[in-house]
């Protein structure tokens, strides 16, 4: 525990210092990523000690706020949650120093750096409170420094525009979750984690954390601050929020169906649902996207569906009284959490290089970069490979577990109850399928082929510290890929305390499922083996032969040019015209006309329908029903003092009746 | 390893049984085998625009296409390396394969290999479903999620059992294979224009070994494939090893000439209608799943 105390104490630290050097050139930075560097090394050593099967530790200290204490506790969740948020943050720090680097002649570089520190800690004491008061005052202080990260550039309208959904979206999130708390702290009279017992009306308090949690984790259709926020912020606090902070909503909703005991069988037809919701329609989303960090968080709502899938099965296993489904399931989503930080991360941070090098996010102006950004270009692949849950990589690690998981529960179950398990299985496979195809447009239209603007063609390589965290995760993705079997036996004590499963019997259903991955593993190594062995081959074959290059076959046209290479939108258009009904393309099409067309032109625009035919509807009518109040605001104090009387009066007459 | 010899010969016969239906000589059954080994003894033409992707291309499809191979039985022989849950990983490889196939197309930067790739991820992406739900199906009727007792359970006895339900599976992956292999009525592996091809015109601009490895490559994942179904569709057990592979081995040719003749009896459908194909293996999949009794 006083490893993780030191850790958050450097944060403060370092976030504090990086304000009082606020005028001194490069010292805010400097302090700023040592205080996050420091923080980070100290706290990870306790948290992989825990989730490997150490004592859980706890700290309790008597608080002077009402209803709240210092209570902390570090068990093997709450350590596997934090794994990932010591390595993105550290790592995200580093390339934070460089990236921002381009904006200090503008801008001070304090607030970023405290806001960035307060965001690392706040996560911490997320994870860590076992208090609800405590719990919801660092949730609170997590939305505020990252709403501070994400308006960093507050000159641009569209950046102010994110942040205020962002805002809001968070505390309606955050206004479920007071509810779930006030409710579960008046029923026990304490808000101590460990005094919640619940027996009656979990039903409500599982859709409160639901809504809540699921805000920030960003389940469909409440997502709608994630494809706003993300973009807007710089890359390194882009890849933090999406890879470790949405994270810290399923952590909760977990946590809540820990506290809330043996869980309903519609709670995992409900995960599953939304699971599959989320999954589809953000990698559709994502699939009709023009801009590539949008791209990314809407990756990012289809990976949380993925999650929520691994939970809705297991959860549907742990009903039914079937430990293998339950452990495969949560375990598989689990590790998902992690695998998806970790390729998250890389990709946002990848991606950022391609912005910081091109000044540009727009898929379709890029092109032909993977000659001129060649290790960015290659961890990106690395990642896009991961996400897309290919073998050999850690992607397909977790969805294995989960398709492991839900085949089991199609091999045993009967009836209705096979449904979520199917619907799973088709799911998953779909949204592999189409999660490929977003990433070979990612990667193909911006990566390879010929630039397509000025922009991509002036591409350069970025710097060292900028390309060495994406290495790092690229490198961590492989490991995964290679050791899963021994990640998955570790993960014992972990799903253990999650499934309320004894140890042994857990363990007994991932050595089983270990092996597959073992196997897996050899497969996917003999991979790597063969395709040497065939480029050796290849090599050998070609040495005394004729090599030589020319252009593209163009089927014969003399003068091709970069723009008439096939765009993003071009390759994504089959996908989206069939899925066209959930996707509410909007087209504008200027055709040619005439003999000698002067002007032609062709857009498309995918505007998230959910903002656009749910939230925005919803919130203009609410402003407009709230300005029927506006004759009560005259702005005369007398009046004012009127309204206060009158309430007094009214709540004494209530008090007397 | 009989898979790796024996793979390109299936093509030899597709063609014949082609050739026949159109009333022609046709070219000789092991044609395949002299293209394969006259674009190994040939030198390589790259685009410039290219880079390490398009060289990496076909050299892991077809080491995913080799590995995946270990993990099927064949006949009675059992797999290499059967465990629980190899078939996701099958399929896995096969989409790892096209992964890089269409990135190596439109590492060429070529348009025309662009709209091939295009229509690759968009009705790969929409047979994923159906071959997972037809899996789903057959691991519910067998017990079991290793392809080796899969495949090998199925018998006579089961057919009796279960005629509906293994006929819509059959169906199902059917389709699965006629979408993967890019045979009509999805694709037309013989067009010549390159704005009607899928899989073709991807691989355009490779040349020499590199284009060998990806024939190579696509014979043996019309044998992977093809394997499954025909063990599922003609379930022959005598308990003798050599017999039973030598009657694989029949029902492969057998399956070989029944995809000549669909492919002789009918025209490619419009790129449109291949959606309502595929999204019909899916239901017929499901209906499989639907009627699976144990």
């Amino acid at each position: 525990m006083s490893a993780l105390l030191i850790a958050l104490l450097s944060f403060v630290v370092g976030g504090i210092g990086a304000v009082i050097c606020a005028n001194r050139g490069r010292w805010p930075t400097m302090v700023g990523v040592a205080g996050v560097l420091i923080g980070c090394v100290c706290g990870i050593v306790p948290a992989v000690r825990v989730v490997l099967g150490k004592p859980p530790q706890s700290l309790r200290m008597a608080w002077d706020v009402p209803y709240g204490s210092l209570f902390l506790n570090l068990d093997p969740l709450s350590g596997f949650f934090l794994i990932p948020v010591f390595v993105l943050c550290s790592l995200a720090a580093v390339y934070g120093a460089d990236y921002l680097e381009a904006y200090r002649p503008k801008k001070s570089l304090a607030p970023p750096w405290f806001f960035f520190n307060l965001l690392v800690a706040s996560m911490v004491v997320v994870i860590l409170a076992r208090n609800g008061v405590l719990f919801l005052l660092a949730w609170e202080m997590m939305a505020l420094s990252s709403f501070f990260l994400v308006t960093f550039e507050d000159e641009k309208e569209s950046t102010r525009q994110a942040g205020w959904i962002y805002l809001v979206a968070s505390h309606i999130g955050t206004a479920f979750l007071l509810v779930l708390f006030i409710l579960l702290g008046k029923a026990n009279g304490s808000f101590d984690f460990d005094r919640f017992s619940t027996s009656s009306g979990t039903g409500l308090l599982f859709v409160l954390a639901l809504v809540g949690f699921g805000t920030k984790a960003g389940f469909i259709p409440l997502h709608v601050w994630l494809p706003e926020a993300h973009p807007a912020a710089p890359s390194h606090v882009s890849a933090v929020m999406s890879a470790v902070m949405i994270k810290t909503g399923i952590y909760g909703l977990i946590r809540v169906m820990m506290i809330l005991g043996a869980p309903h069988a519609w709670w995992g037809w409900v995960l599953c649902a939304i699971g599959l919701s989320s999954g589809l329609i953000g990698v559709l989303l994502a699939l009709a996207q023009h801009d590539l960090k949008r791209l990314l968080a809407y990756h990012s709502v289809e990976n949380i569906g993925i999650i929520a899938l691994g939970l809705g099965v297991g959860t549907l296993g742990l009903r039914a009284g079937l430990p293998v489904v339950a452990v495969l399931g949560f375990a598989g989503s689990l590790l998902h959490v992690l695998n998806h930080a970790l390729f998250k991360g890389l990709l946002f941070l990848a991606a950022g290089n391609v912005a910081h090098s091109t000044h540009t996010r727009e898929i379709d102006h890029l092109g032909g970069l993977l000659r001129r950004m060649p290790l960015s270009g290659a961890i990106f692949l690395i990642g896009a490979v991961a996400i897309s849950g290919l073998p050999p990589l850690n992607g397909f690690i977790s969805e294995f577990l989960i398709y492991l998981a839900s085949f089991k529960g199609t091999l045993i179950l009967d009836g209705v109850s096979i449904a979520p398990m199917l619907a799973t299985i088709a799911g998953l496979a779909l949204i592999g399928g189409l999660a490929a195809a977003c990433f070979t447009k990612a990667f193909g239209i911006v990566f390879l082929g010929q630039p397509r603007s000025e922009h991509a063609e002036r591409a350069h390589e970025v710097g060292l510290a900028m390309v060495l965290p994406g290495f790092v995760l690229a490198i961590a993705c492989v490991l995964i890929g290679l050791l899963g079997a021994n990640v998955v036996n570790s993960m014992a004590t972990l799903v253990s305390e999650v499934t309320g499963l004894s140890v042994p019997i857990v363990r007994m259903s991932l050595a089983e499922a270990a092996h597959s991955i073992t196997f897996v593993s050899y497969t996917g190594g003999a991979l790597v083996g063969v395709a040497t062995l065939l480029a050796l081959g290849r090599a050998i074959a070609l040495s005394n032969r004729s090599v030589y290059t020319d252009v593209t076959w163009g089927c014969g046209y003399a003068e091709p040019s970069p723009r008439m290479q096939y765009t993003a939108s071009s390759f994504a258009q089959p996908l989206t015209d069939i899925f066209d009904s959930l996707l509410q393309t909007r087209r504008v099409l200027i055709a040619p006309n005439g003999l000698f067309p002067k002007e032609g032109s062709f857009a498309t625009e995918t505007p998230d329908p959910y903002q656009e035919y749910v939230f925005r509807p919803l919130f203009h009518a609410i402003s407009r029903d709230l300005l029927l109040l506006r004759p009560l605001q005259q702005g005369q104090v007398q009046l004012y003092i009127l309204y206060i009387a009158v309430t007094l009066l009214l709540l004494l007459l209530w008090q007397l009746a | 390893m009989l898979a790796m010899v024996l793979a390109p010969f299936l093509q030899g016969i597709i063609n014949r049984t082609k050739a026949i239906a159109a009333g022609r000589v046709g070219q000789p059954l092991l044609q395949t085998y002299y293209d394969l080994s006259k674009l190994l003894r040939k030198g390589a033409v790259y685009s410039e625009t290219t880079t390490w992707i398009f060289r990496g291309g076909p050299v892991i499809g077809l080491a995913s296409m080799i590995c995946a191979l270990a993990l099927l039985p064949f006949g009675a022989f059992p797999a290499l390396a059967p465990f629980s849950g190899d078939l996701v990983m099958v399929a896995y490889l096969l989409a790892l394969a096209r992964f890089f196939t269409v990135l190596a197309a439109l590492d060429t930067g070529s348009s025309f290999e662009a709209m091939g790739a295009s229509r690759e991820v968009t009705f790969s992406a929409l047979a994923e479903p159906a071959l997972f739900l037809g899996l789903a199906a057959l691991a519910r009727q067998t017990g079991t999620l290793s392809l080796t007792p899969m495949l090998g359970s199925v018998s006579a006895v089961m057919w009796m059992r279960a005629a509906p339900a293994l006929s819509l599976i059959v169906a199902g992956l059917g389709i699965v294979i006629l979408a993967e292999n890019a045979r009509i009525p999805v694709d037309d592996p013989m067009t010549h224009l390159e704005l009607t091809m899928i899989h073709e015109v991807m691989v355009l601009d490779h040349s020499g070994p590199d284009f060998a490895m990806i024939q190579y490559a696509a014979a043996l994942k019309m044998w992977l494939l093809g394997t499954v179904i025909v063990a599922i569709a003609v379930p022959w057990h005598s308990g003798h090893l050599v017999l039973d592979g030598g009657f694989a081995i029949a029902a492969m040719v057998g399956l070989a000439v029944v995809t000549g003749v669909i492919e002789s009896s009918m025209a490619r459908l419009q790129l449109l209608r291949v959606t309502q194909l595929l999204i019909a293996a899916s239901v017929l999949s499901g209906l499989a799943l639907a009627l699976v009794q144990r």
